[in-house]
């Protein structure tokens, strides 16, 4: 039984593993998509305080376009991508082929082209993981909201929320070669899941 | 210059005149205020889930609107409120994504009101505003100074309940 409260150095690291090759994978689609170098950081795995997990993302109050997925599967949970509103206009901009600067506001369209990047982003992230675990996982057609962040994460934290005070995020920021886009990718398992991603990678 | 007091997710803040109580960024939270005028104390409590019964166990009453009101009720009481001239506001509660077959935890926001307002009943506490559901996120602060309660939203605009 792994307590999910209380992992090793070592399965954080197989977490971190889990978020890198996931990660890595919807990096490189975004970037054949934009055609432009996309840079990411190492996974950040944390266990964290509910409360504080809004201030990842710059303060509950920074307004962000948030694009949700359910996961099914052995180990379900949820990815959120967090993007700030600047970059979020940047990258339809990218994606509608026009000049940069252009989009003050979302509209039909442009919401539908950011919920398709999330698809495919997470369609990457979660094909990675299965070449790498053979645990299969399915996104939920993906749902946007562009408002505060404390707003949008509540939705992921609410769940954890019932079943403890932590949080355990497997978090990756991308950052594009030309400093237009960054954003913030986040796997939260449900409770439960984590050990059966544990156990997958090999590190009980 | 009065002061700015923060209240973070699942906690909540009591305090006096000339003190605000602020709350960022509400999405299916709720931010319960109750507030006695006539000697100008109050407080503001976000909570998160509608009942404690339902969770797991938590260190933190302030979660739950069920643990966290009787909780802030009492610290307000000390400082000096009624229970008969304490008035209660609140807001959020909101759906943030929509899906089509929403679950439970999706509609959070709409038990949260409901549980908020039970338990502000069961205890003898009027409602007297309330800006709840919708699918925006939602700042809210209450000046302890005159009981304004004011919500702040990002495409909505701002108003005073």
């Amino acid at each position: 039984m792994i307590d999910e409260y209380d992992l090793t150095p070592i399965q954080m690291d197989a977490l971190r593993e889990i978020g890198n090759v996931g990660a890595g994978n919807s990096a490189t689609a975004l970037s054949q998509i934009i055609n432009k170098r996309i840079d990411m950081n190492v996974p950040k795995v944390a266990l964290v305080p509910i409360e504080s997990v809004p201030d990842l993302v710059g303060g509950p109050d920074t307004i962000v376009v948030g694009i949700f997925l359910r996961v099914y599967g052995k180990a379900p949970g949820n990815i959120l991508f967090l993007m700030p509103q600047k970059s979020a206009f940047y990258l339809v901009d990218t994606l509608m082929g026009r000049e940069h600067g252009t989009t003050k506001k979302l509209d039909f369209m442009d919401e539908s082209a950011l919920m398709e990047i999330g698809n495919i982003l997470s369609g990457a992230y979660l094909n990675a993981f299965f070449n790498f675990t053979h645990i299969s996982m399915l996104p939920s057609i993906p749902a946007m909201a562009m408002d505060m962040a404390g707003a949008i994460l509540n939705i992921v934290l609410v769940q954890l929320g019932q079943m403890g005070d932590q949080a355990m995020v497997i978090e990756t920021e991308f950052l594009a070669e030309d400093d237009g886009i960054n954003g913030h990718f986040f796997l939260v398992p449900d409770p439960g899941s984590l050990g059966t991603l544990i156990k997958a990678v090999g590190v009980e | 210059m009065a002061d700015l007091i923060k209240v973070g997710m699942a906690d909540y803040k009591v305090g006096r005149s000339p003190s605000t109580l602020i709350s960022y960024g509400l999405g299916s939270c709720i931010g319960v205020s109750l507030y006695d005028p006539q000697k100008k104390v109050g407080g503001l409590l976000h909570i998160m889930l509608p009942d404690s019964t339902q969770a797991r166990a938590s260190d933190n009453p302030a979660k739950f609107a069920d643990t966290g009101i009787p909780l802030m009720l009492n610290e307000v009481m000390a400082l000096g409120a009624s229970k008969s001239r304490l008035v209660a506001k609140l807001a959020g509660g909101a759906q943030m994504f929509a899906f089509a077959n929403a679950t439970d935890i999706m509609r959070v926001g709409t038990r949260n009101a409901e549980a908020v307002k039970q338990i502000l009943r069961r205890n003898g506490i009027k409602v007297i505003a309330e800006d709840t559901g919708g699918n925006y996120g939602r700042t809210v602060q209450i000046d302890l100074n005159t009981g304004v309660y004011k919500v702040k939203t990002i495409d909505r605009g701002e108003k005073d309940i």
